[in-house]
């Protein structure tokens, strides 16, 4: 596959990968910029941790071609395991080796000198915070611990591409900001990130933005331009009647979701409806349902919600 | 709630049955491995013992003394395959192992023969194998060759010499071969677990990403349970010696050079069952499933030499077959590397056959 485009760390045209009967990835048309943090966004079982395997190499495709770091997959794959990081969904270091022994493990895997080894596992237990936990069995880490030191396993070779799968899924909020602050400082350095999450918090946080679901890239784009797609679309209602109102909203042809929110009520509508608030205060009134409507910012979840209902309608 | 209910236990039972069939080797090892063994052992294994490999020094070279030689053929219980000039020669043949079993006729048959003092001839024997020496000592009812010597005992036909244990103690025979025993069990499942367990927990999919070859991964994988495997050997006979009187015949050097190979063939199968099992459970049922045969099939529990060809040549395949003809060769009867070197390239063989399959089926990849 030719280099489309020079600045892409991946690309990807028409990748698919059947189990069996199931398509877990259909014919996936992607372009990762180099240098950024890009995140999958989905839900589980829409084929994030399958397109990650294939793209390292892990997984054959089924069909299609993938392009990584100008190397093509899975043929090339031994060549990109040199500047590849994966972290995986499970934490999968030794949990019976101690934080330092993990890391000296796998800077003997990639062919480190002895000295240059030493020196850059002190440097990771200093930069990840773990140097107290240098001697502490992996198993007996707490949640954040062991995402650090994952992480720090993942880039001790200095990687250009880091592909993280669902990494901050047990690990508590705080952790969560520490650990993106790590993935931006080497987004900084250079450093390609994909990563996957279905938290909206972490997806706002990508320069852009990949939504797949079952097995397709419903939208993408950088965050901010996808929420702007959706101004004027986001209804927030309040109602003494929450359920009756999200009941008959569910019904309006124009409404695209309707989700309750403690005693509030958020619609996404059809991009064709003019003055949506008015119009849904008034579809709800004929109904005999008071309820106070006005235009609400998009969020993430809003995206999403529209990118995958839209697709489901179109079919 | 009642204290006990049958429908609990029916959704427990019920489960356990449903874990079964989702495992396909395990649901197909509950019939596979009864009837496979069945088969196998009860087709194989003869506690009549027939046909031990004999030698024959007949230094009388007269009618009667191929008639005696004839007399103990046709029991079946010894085949004489190899004929020697002289008692020594018959020796060096026992000591390679090519023999079980030694006739010797001496020169002056006939006048023994007459005489019935002193026992006839000789029976050299193995006795490292006491199912062997059993065996041998049948021999001694034959009655005199030629019917105009209807012989009147006192004094048997045969003399028996036990060889390299001559007080006939089990210990000397049963210590050699529990060390070997004990290895072909302990090194494959100490590998058969390896990648299983990696695959378990979940580091594999790591370890898959990174450079490391298939290659590098299963030497290193088998590295360290050779060491480990020297220690068990080592425990075994030093325990032999101490508490058994143990002797140990041949050079030890020679024994663990030799050693070596039947650990590295163990720990190359135990591999590739690591790399064809799905979890540990598997790994531990085909790790069982490799020794049964082993222990049954090698001439640990039965005389090689007494079971048909087909067994034999199965056997052959094992590396506890020749393990034992080695410990027993060099610590029995002190033979050394080069005469035991017929069992080392098998052993090699193995090694590298099951090594090369475990490599190739091990996949850098998860489909």
């Amino acid at each position: 596959m030719p280099d489309s485009n020079p600045d892409a760390a991946i690309v990807t045209r028409g990748l698919t990968r059947r189990f069996g009967e199931r398509v877990a990835v259909d014919q996936l048309a992607l372009e990762i910029p180099r240098g950024r943090v890009s995140g999958f966004l989905g839900p589980n079982g829409s084929g994030k941790s399958t397109t990650m395997r294939m793209l390292c190499g892990l997984l054959t495709p089924s069909a299609g071609e993938a392009n990584v770091l100008g190397l093509s997959m899975p043929r090339d794959a031994e060549t990109l395991r040199r500047r590849l990081g994966y972290m995986t969904q499970r934490f999968s270091l030794y949990e019976d080796l101690s934080v330092r022994e993990n890391l000296e493990f796998l800077a003997a895997i990639h062919d480190l000198p002895r000295a240059a080894a030493r020196t850059r596992v002190q440097a990771l237990l200093a930069q990840f915070s773990l140097e107290p936990r240098a001697g502490q069995l992996a198993g007996t880490l707490s949640g954040g611990q062991r995402q650090r030191l994952a992480l720090a396993g993942a880039i001790l070779h200095e990687p250009e591409l880091l592909v993280l799968d669902e990494p901050t899924s047990a690990v508590d909020p705080q952790s969560r900001r520490d650990f993106w602050e790590a993935l931006f400082d080497l987004a900084e350095r250079g450093v390609t990130i994909l990563v996957s999450t279905h938290f909206m918090d972490e997806a706002e946080r990508c320069h852009e933005l990949a939504i797949l679901d079952r097995g397709r890239l419903v939208a993408a784009g950088a965050p901010r331009r996808l929420l702007a797609e959706l101004e004027g679309r986001v209804v927030e209602l309040e109602s003494a009647e929450p359920r009756a109102a999200r009941a008959q909203l569910e019904r309006e042809p124009a409404v695209r979701s309707a989700a309750q929110l403690g005693g509030r009520l958020r619609a996404l509508v059809d991009p064709a409806l003019a003055e949506p608030a008015r119009a849904l205060e008034a579809a709800l009134a004929a109904r005999g349902i008071a309820a106070r409507a006005q235009l609400a910012a998009p969020s993430l979840e809003d995206v999403f919600v529209a990118a995958t209902r839209e697709r489901g309608d179109a079919r | 709630m009642r204290a006990f209910s049958l429908r609990r236990v029916g959704a427990v039972a019920k489960k356990e049955l449903l874990h079964l069939r989702r495992d396909r080797l395990t649901g197909g090892m509950i019939a596979g491995i009864p009837l496979m063994m069945t088969l196998l052992f009860g087709y194989a294994i003869n506690q009549d013992i027939r046909h031990l490999r004999a030698g024959v020094a007949d230094l009388s070279g007269t009618q009667r003394g191929r008639w005696l030689a004839a007399d103990a053929q046709a029991t079946q219980v010894v085949d004489l395959v190899h004929r020697a000039n002289s008692a020594r020669e018959l020796e060096a043949l026992l000591a390679k192992g090519e023999i079980s079993v030694g006739l010797l006729i001496p020169p002056d048959l006939e006048e023994r023969l007459v005489r019935r003092d002193r026992p006839a001839a000789q029976l050299l024997v193995d006795g490292g194998d006491p199912i062997v020496l059993g065996a041998a000592r049948a021999l001694t009812q034959l009655p005199a060759p030629g019917r105009d010597l209807a012989r009147a005992a006192p004094a048997p036909l045969f003399e028996l010499r036990a060889f390299y244990n001559p007080e006939r103690r089990s210990a000397v025979h049963i210590v050699p071969g529990i060390c070997g025993v004990i290895l072909a069990l302990t090194m494959v499942l100490f590998t058969a677990i390896a990648i299983v367990r990696e695959r378990e927990r979940g580091n594999l999919e790591l370890l898959i990403t990174t450079p490391v070859r298939s290659g590098e991964l299963m030497l290193g994988k088998i590295l360290p349970y050779v060491v480990i495997g020297y220690v068990q050997i080592s425990l075994i006979l030093g325990l032999g010696v101490l508490l058994f009187d143990l002797p140990i015949r041949g050079p030890l050097l020679d024994f663990y050079a030799a050693a070596g190979a039947f650990v590295v063939a163990s720990l190359a199968l135990g591999l590739l069952i690591s790399t064809v099992a799905e979890s540990q459970f598997q790994a531990f049922q085909m790790t069982f499933t490799s020794f049964l045969p082993q222990i049954m099939l090698s001439g640990y529990m039965f005389p090689f030499d007494g079971m048909p060809r087909p067994a034999q040549w199965l056997a052959e395949i094992f590396p506890l077959t020749h393990f034992l003809r080695i410990v027993r060769g060099i610590v029995l009867r002190g033979a050394t590397l080069g005469d035991v070197a017929g069992e080392l390239w098998p052993l090699a063989l193995f090694f590298g056959v099951t090594l090369t399959f475990a490599a190739l089926r091990f996949q850098k990849r998860l489909d």
